[in-house]
């Protein structure tokens, strides 16, 4: 039992430091604590995240039975989720500050969150699955709502809570029939159960499975939440949607397929495949009529997820260590160019209308270029790292003996250039009009900066994510 | 030295990069620095890039300066240079201090311009001497970003459509290439140019969807690479985006557009295209020669058509492009040496055209041929050198047009009489729009009100056509200067190419004698 806790103490930490800082700022500063909540978590997460980092030689531990895994895989998971939790969440403190809703609920419901995050890519049992997946989304949908007096933020939260439970029903309905087939929930028995030939139930309750966690990373065609949550949550809640848990839910997907369902990649290969194909289209072309950014990053992310799945559909280990891989560097992406987003506004309010960007380039030439960096990196073109993302989930595809998906992918990829050449054109091209101001905010304009720079310098060697990500998969898939 | 390729790529980008950070301010002297920095940066590079020229040996048939470092991905950083390569580096540094220097007149946002040249420079010159396939295709895609900026920022009224296209109609092309890329990485094993050149692609007939392909994967393969050097090349029909992508961007843009980028999609094809794949090449070599025979005439009659200076050189590049594919596809001495030459030499008559268009668009700011006749009034140093370009153009003997252009008919001639015969009709076409369009805009009367006062070029106008008029005559009599450097890496890919297609044909016959 020692050892046992021994393995989750990231976890226990967080929520023990979630609870005690719930009830202290209950009795004492209430909202004015927040800010000072904001940057004590991300220091939290930060220090985790290193601690977690450092003990990558820790080999393999499995807690209760089974239920809980340490291994490479989830601490490389975990490791990108809480540093992009904690950079979302810097980069969210001063416009939430600045519009009144810096309330202290939600630096600490995305502590709750982000623990069960955490639990989901260390599942190593479908109740440990449920229970991490819905304590990440219960804390979400809260946080979605953060607006309480805005229709559009409380219209997110509920069609979020609506879906979500649907989602969650799937999951359920297929987690109850693989149990009903499998004879346990544990995925070490499940892979017993279905090896070689599974039998048809067991199948169905994947599909199902399958079904609940495409909806959690938004994968078309599980994905009518994300355009209007994108839109309507607060822009720093949009963010934190666009990054951590999407690595949450993908790792999830990851470790559901190979721990549980490794026996019969076939099966659930064309299902992914499927997935896959279908999100990078619509993302692609569902993009080119939006004029709000958000909107335009939430079918960017389906995009995106498309790409990320290509690499898992794979079904290789070299696939789930270019989804990794993608992974990171889409979040860094993200992080960046939320951190552009959030300074946008015009007379102190935010601005999301793409066409508010007219001209920006000439008013501010050093965030143009960084914006210019994101955007070409989005639509992965050479020589920036997103192109380096999309080599490595092309090559995974195709030894994986999915050509056509490659060539999916790769025609894809040049409809949704597009959109990221229109952002180009409007800061680059456009027409001078009312100015866009983009304040002083040194910590979006270090994140946006950096986030830029690591796209340019990251192509020399990746800052060795490549190595890490190998083994991290090795863990996984064997 | 070991790194002298190194240093030619990325002295430019390292110019663009203290321009980006250390030069600050939009005033007279800010831009007055922007444009020395570059011009000297251009200027350094030409001349570290004579140094491998002159280092270069000829007689070799290996690459040389080879650089090897490891990437990511089990890729490699490689770079170095072969008797096909080491001319494409040198007229990119050659061209663009004199692309620089045509750019002495852009007032708008003059430091982003000069970094977008720069870095532009460092990708082209990296497109050449890349030995790794991804290395390649990164540099060949990148070029992309710098394009689609100078044609939507400094181009003309309807700059943003063409800014799109350009950038969507190229990014097309290549993203096939890629997946080829990526088959040909799983299938040898390595990225290495090198050894890919060795590297025996399969080549056994296969059915995909009832669909019998002939040649299997080195037909697709060669199909995808083809897909994107068509593009860039550009091959009819797939050219329609030249035209509007050369009229919309300023003057030095489209010198760089023609007299650069589209070799870029002639040294794919002679890199990649004919000797990874020679049987993909030798199933689709009559569909190939007969799109260039059909480039070159229906090219030259629209450029006969054009109202506007630029899109009727834009038009006449295509069709002189015809030449190259054609002669590259002969898959002999005289079709690839001519090949070759004739991109070299388009490089200098096509820039010039552009920059004979950009020096009276300078003045009148408008391109079209109605506007101007008799400027040989007014102008007579100019209407001497636009008379040596376009005859120039039109492949008149003793200027580098008409080696080329003879090579690659020599060549062709030996494969396939009728398209040589077809072709040939083309050189007849040319002097007709050439001499035409010379004719409209210089000679003649001074009619026009407008052009009473037009001046004739200044000393920097001629300065930038002095280095181009000397290389357009001096390869046209001494055509040894490129061909004693390209001849012996040529004969070297065409004998590899016809022993491996003489080993799939040997092979495809015991597999039919087996049946």
């Amino acid at each position: 039992m020692h050892a046992d806790l021994n393995v989750i103490l990231p976890e226990i930490l967080m929520s023990v430091y979630a609870i005690a800082a719930l009830l202290g700022v209950a009795y004492t500063g209430q909202d004015r604590m927040a800010g000072m909540l904001v940057w004590l978590t991300s220091g939290l997460f930060v220090v985790l995240a290193l601690w977690i980092g450092m003990s990558a030689d820790d080999g393999t531990r499995t807690a209760f039975g089974g239920m809980f895994n340490d291994d490479g895989f989830a601490r490389f998971a975990k490791v990108m989720i809480l540093l992009s939790a904690a950079a979302v969440l810097l980069l969210g403190r001063d416009y939430m500050e600045r519009r009144g809703i810096l309330r202290f609920e939600y630096p600490l419901l995305v502590t709750l969150a982000t623990v069960g995050m955490m639990v989901m890519v260390s599942a190593g049992d479908l109740m440990a699955l449920y229970m991490g997946l819905e304590l990440q989304s219960l804390a979400l949908y809260v946080v979605a709502s953060l607006r309480r007096d805005s229709a559009k933020s409380t219209e997110a939260g509920l069609k979020y809570f609506v879906l979500g439970a649907l989602s969650s029903g799937l999951l359920l309905y297929g987690a109850s029939l693989t149990y009903g087939y499998a004879g346990t929930t544990l995925f070490s028995g499940i892979i017993d159960a279905a090896d070689g030939q599974a039998p048809l139930g067991l199948l169905l309750g994947l599909v199902f499975v399958l079904a609940g966690l495409a909806f959690k990373i938004s994968a078309v065609p599980f994905h009518m939440w994300t355009p209007d949550v994108y839109e309507g949550a607060p822009t720093p809640i949009t963010a934190f949607f666009a990054t951590a848990p999407k690595i949450a839910a993908m790792a999830l997907v990851a470790r559901v397929v190979h721990d549980a369902f490794g026996g019969v990649v076939g099966d659930w290969q064309q299902v992914v495949a499927a997935l896959s194909v279908l999100s990078m289209f619509l993302g692609g072309i569902a993009a080119i009529g939006q004029t709000d950014i958000k909107r335009l990053m939430a079918y960017s992310s389906i995009a995106h997820m498309g790409y990320a799945l290509m690499g898992l559909a794979a079904g290789t280990a070299f696939g789930v260590q270019a989804m990794l891989i993608y992974m990171a560097i889409y979040v860094t992406m993200n992080v960046g160019t939320f951190a552009f987003i959030l300074s946008m506004e015009r007379d102190g309010r935010p601005v999301t209308d793409i066409a508010s960007l007219n001209m920006y380039s000439k008013a501010e030439p050093g965030r143009a270029l960084a914006m210019l960096i994101l955007m070409f990196s989005l639509a992965g073109v050479p020589p920036l790292l997103g192109f380096f993302g999309k080599l490595y989930v092309l090559r995974a595809a195709y030894e994986g003996g999915l050509a056509w998906l490659a060539v999916a992918g790769v025609i894809a990829s040049v409809i949704g250039a597009f959109y990221y050449l229109r952002i180009v054109y409007y800061m680059y091209f456009g027409e001078e009009g009312a100015g866009l101001e983009t304040g002083r905010n040194v910590v979006q304009w270090g994140f946006l900066m950096a986030s830029a720079a690591v796209m340019l310098v990251g192509i020399i060697n990746m800052f060795g994510i490549e190595a890490m990500a190998q083994a991290a998969a090795a863990t996984l898939v064997n | 030295m070991d790194n002298l390729l190194s240093i030619v790529t990325f002295i430019p980008a390292v110019a663009a990069g203290i321009l980006a950070v250390f030069l600050r301010g939009e005033d007279e002297a800010a831009q007055r620095n922007a444009k020395w920095v570059a011009l000297i940066a251009t200027t350094l590079t030409f001349l570290v890039s004579l140094f491998v020229l002159f280092g270069f040996d000829p007689a070799s048939t290996d690459f040389q300066f080879v650089e090897e470092r490891d990437w990511l991905l089990g890729l490699k950083y490689k770079v170095g240079v072969d008797g096909i390569s080491v001319l494409f580096v040198l007229l990119t540094t050659f061209i663009m201090p004199l692309a620089v220097a045509a750019s002495w007149n852009v007032s708008v946002r003059v430091k982003e311009y000069m970094i977008a040249f720069l870095i532009l420079e460092t990708l082209m010159i990296g497109v050449f001497v890349a030995l790794d396939l991804v290395l390649f295709y990164l540099f060949f895609e990148a070029g992309l970003i710098p394009m689609f900026l100078i044609i939507g920022i400094w181009g003309g009224a309807a700059r943003i459509y063409a800014s799109f296209k350009f950038f969507l109609y190229t990014f097309l092309g290549s993203v096939l290439m890629l997946v080829a890329m990526v088959a040909m990485f799983a299938e040898a094993g390595t990225t290495d140019i090198p050894t890919l050149l060795r590297h025996e692609f399969a080549s056994d007939s296969f059915s995909i969807l009832g669909i019998h392909i002939i040649g299997g994967a080195q037909t697709l393969m060669f199909l995808a690479f083809f897909a994107s050097f068509a593009v860039k090349m550009p091959m009819w029909p797939v050219h329609t985006w030249l035209p509007d992508a050369h009229v919309q961007a300023p003057t030095a843009g489209s010198v760089v557009l023609a007299a650069l980028l589209l070799k870029l999609g002639g040294y794919g094809f002679m890199r990649f295209s004919l000797p990874m794949f020679p049987v993909g090449a030798e199933v689709l070599t009559p569909l190939i020669l007969w799109m260039s025979a059909i480039a070159i005439v229906y090219t030259s009659l629209v450029a006969l058509a054009q109202e506007d200076m630029k899109k009727l050189i834009a038009y006449s590049s295509v069709a002189h492009m015809g030449y190259v594919t054609m002669g590259i596809f002969a898959a002999n001495q005289q079709g690839l040496d001519g090949a070759i030459f004739q991109m070299i030499s388009h490089g200098f008559i096509s820039g010039a055209l552009f920059l004979c268009v950009g020096v009276i668009y300078d003045r009148m700011h408008t391109r079209e041929i109605a506007a101007y006749g008799g400027l040989v009034n007014r102008m007579p140093a100019y209407a001497l050198i636009f008379m040596f370009f376009t005859m120039a153009n039109v492949g008149l003997p003793g200027t580098s047009g008409f080696v080329g252009e003879l090579l690659t008919l020599i060549g062709v001639f030996q494969v396939n009489t009728w398209v040589a015969a077809v072709a040939a009709t083309g050189v007849i076409l040319s002097a007709a729009y050439a001499l035409w369009l010379y004719r409209r805009v210089v000679l003649g009367d001074l009619i026009k009100e407008s052009l009473r006062t037009i001046s004739d070029m200044t000393r920097r106008e001629r300065a930038i056509f002095a280095p181009l008029v000397i290389m357009t005559l001096l390869l046209g009599v001494y055509p040894r200067l490129v061909t004693d450097i390209t001849g012996p890496s040529v004969e070297a890919l065409i004998s590899n190419v016809e022993t491996a297609q003489a080993v799939a044909r040997a092979t495809s016959q015991f597999a039919v004698a087996d049946h």
